[in-house]
């Protein structure tokens, strides 16, 4: 399958900051990738380059088959900005009106998109009046006009409450399930760990790891943590059986690696009825995302 | 050309909610009303027509307030949108920079043609009212409309390349500003001053109409002026006649709207949002 957007040995500078250092990725039809970095990673640099704002310094970028900032790069391209602005003089139906009237679409459709944002309330206030959340599914329904083959979305949940999140990437699995490309990037790891296909980290204009969660699961071979509960009293037994387990009244933790983790089970299953319960728990998104981004020295 | 449509559509609502329609049609209104006040003395001696004599005072009148309302309503189309942060996401949609910049410009001269509907319609009018044979002067009223406008879109389209060189409103607003003093009021000072200084010389003779024709405002007056002296001419009231012909006046009037948006166009090409 082609690729919506292709980026090979991207490299952007600032001055004497390198911005972007050789950066390659590849987002398919109907692929949700989520970018992840601190602040000042190159998150922003990327899509704004993606978009056709920023000129780039080498390597290659192609968007929909065209370059970035085309006619028809641009034809397929929709975007979410970090904390959308909108002039606060037009009411929200205007304001995708007139969105609506500039990819080429009736402004009448206005207030069905705005719908689907859960907007349609406040559809005929003006933007002014909006709250953060608002403002943003404003930005949200003008990135849903036509049918964009690709979606950069910058912190688009930023300013949303939990349910509206949860309504957001819903709204972003039927695009993707419909075709579109969607490159996001978020602060939010939890939520992103559940709703994309592919991780990329960023860190300081490089990219330090890209995959699925369980790729860079297994790259960063973080230990496994497992919780047990022993039942009354058999707390030290199973302390001494097991070393390096650490005690809290009759709550054990052990950490193990990932190649040990079916041998250490094996053995804390083997303590038979002394225990009362057992959780495993893999490494989170947050303790792989400072993994690697910490490797990187920061 | 949708595309177009929509954004003058889009920057008329805004002008129209931020007042700008109501302050520019009142500005208009109220000095036209005052210079007909004031004029109406001298008609009986020069024997002119009533609105020929209007439209002379209109122009000394559009020459000022028309580049400062253009300069008003254009210096914060770009720089503003910069700092809402609404211009990173409109570039990313189809279209080019030149067609948002001439769907502002379309907006913003209608906002500018009701404006001098009001104002010289009241000044009119006056004149019709108080001389019944100011039919006489309705080429020159006609005239100093479309002149009044293209001189609105050349300072609509300075306006927004002081805003894209600006990128903050505050600094284009000041940008704007001096732009106005230079052209309207500085420039003629200045040229005033050398003409007085030169004594008849070679500045006189063959800089001076030069520079008269390189400001907007002045070739809109010189070509205000010299038409209607023409009238004048017609109607029997001796004049000294033009001393430049009237077509490198229009011409300047014609050409400087272009001149204006090609400049807006390539400063704002120029911005990265």
């Amino acid at each position: 399958m082609t690729s919506t957007l292709k980026i090979s040995a991207l490299t952007k500078c600032f001055a004497s900051l390198k911005a972007l250092d050789a950066v390659s990725l590849a987002v398919e039809p109907g692929m949700r990738v989520a970018l992840l970095g601190h602040n000042g990673a190159g998150k922003s640099t990327l899509m704004k380059i993606v978009l056709g704002l920023l000129p780039f310094d080498s390597g290659s970028v192609e968007v929909c088959g065209a370059a970035p900032g085309s006619a028809a790069a641009r034809a397929g391209v929709a975007y979410l900005p970090e904390n959308a602005a909108f002039h606060p003089a037009l009411t929200g139906e205007e304001q995708i009106g007139h969105y609506l009237a500039l990819r080429g679409e009736s402004p009448k459709g206005a207030r069905a998109l705005l719908e689907r944002v859960g907007l349609h309330e406040a559809a005929g206030r003006r933007i002014g009046s909006y709250s953060k959340g608002m403002r943003q599914r404003v930005g949200l329904a003008q990135a849903l006009i036509g049918k964009p083959r690709l979606l950069v979305l910058d912190e688009p949940t930023s300013g949303l409450d939990p349910v509206s999140r949860r309504d957001f990437y819903e709204l972003l699995d039927g695009l993707a399930a419909e075709g579109a490309a969607i490159l996001l990037s978020s602060h939010a790891l939890t939520e992103v760990e559940a709703r994309t296909d592919r991780l990329l980290i960023l860190s300081k204009g490089r990219m330090v790891a890209s995959g699925t969660l369980s790729d860079l699961r297994r790259e960063a071979a973080l230990p496994v943590t497992i919780r047990m509960t022993a039942r009354n009293g058999y707390a030290a037994d199973i302390a001494k059986a097991l070393p390096g387990t650490i005690r809290f009244g009759a709550d054990l933790q052990l950490s193990c690696s990932q190649e040990d983790k079916l041998g250490t089970l094996a053995r804390v299953t083997g303590l038979g009825d002394r225990l009362a319960d057992i959780e495993v728990t893999p490494p989170s998104l947050e303790d792989i995302y400072s993994h690697f981004s910490r490797r990187d020295g920061q | 050309m949708r595309r177009i449509l929509a954004t003058a559509r889009t920057e008329f609502r805004i002008a129209f909610r931020n007042r700008w329609v109501a302050i520019a049609i009142g500005l208009m209104a109220l000095f036209a009303l005052v210079l007909t006040a004031a004029g109406s003395a001298p008609t009986g001696v020069l024997g002119a027509d009533r609105l020929s004599v209007t439209v002379a005072s209109l122009t000394s009148l559009a020459v000022y307030l028309v580049p400062l309302l253009a300069l008003l309503m254009a210096f914060d189309a770009i720089a503003g949108e910069a700092e809402r942060g609404t211009l990173p996401l409109l570039l990313t949609y189809p279209g080019s920079r030149v067609e948002i910049l001439i769907g502002k410009l379309l907006a913003h001269l209608i906002v500018l043609a009701l404006a001098l509907v009001a104002g010289y319609g009241l000044a009119a009018a006056a004149a019709f009212l108080a001389d019944p044979g100011a039919a006489s002067g309705l080429p020159a009223l006609f005239r100093l409309g479309w002149t009044s406008l293209l001189l609105g879109a050349t300072f609509l389209g300075a306006g927004y390349a002081l805003s894209a060189l600006a990128r903050r409103p505050s600094g284009a607003a000041g940008l704007a500003m001096g732009l106005w003093l230079g052209a309207v009021v500085l420039y003629d000072l200045a040229l005033l001053a050398a003409v007085v200084a030169d004594g008849g010389g070679w500045f006189t003779t063959d800089l001076f109409p030069l520079a008269l024709l390189a400001n907007p405002a002045d070739a809109f007056r010189l070509f205000n002026l010299a038409a209607s002296e023409a009238t004048a001419a017609a109607t029997g009231v001796g004049g000294a006649a033009a001393a430049m012909p009237l077509w490198q006046s229009a011409l300047s009037v014609l050409l400087w709207p272009l001149a204006a948006l090609a400049l807006s166009s390539a400063a704002f090409r120029k911005v990265t949002p």
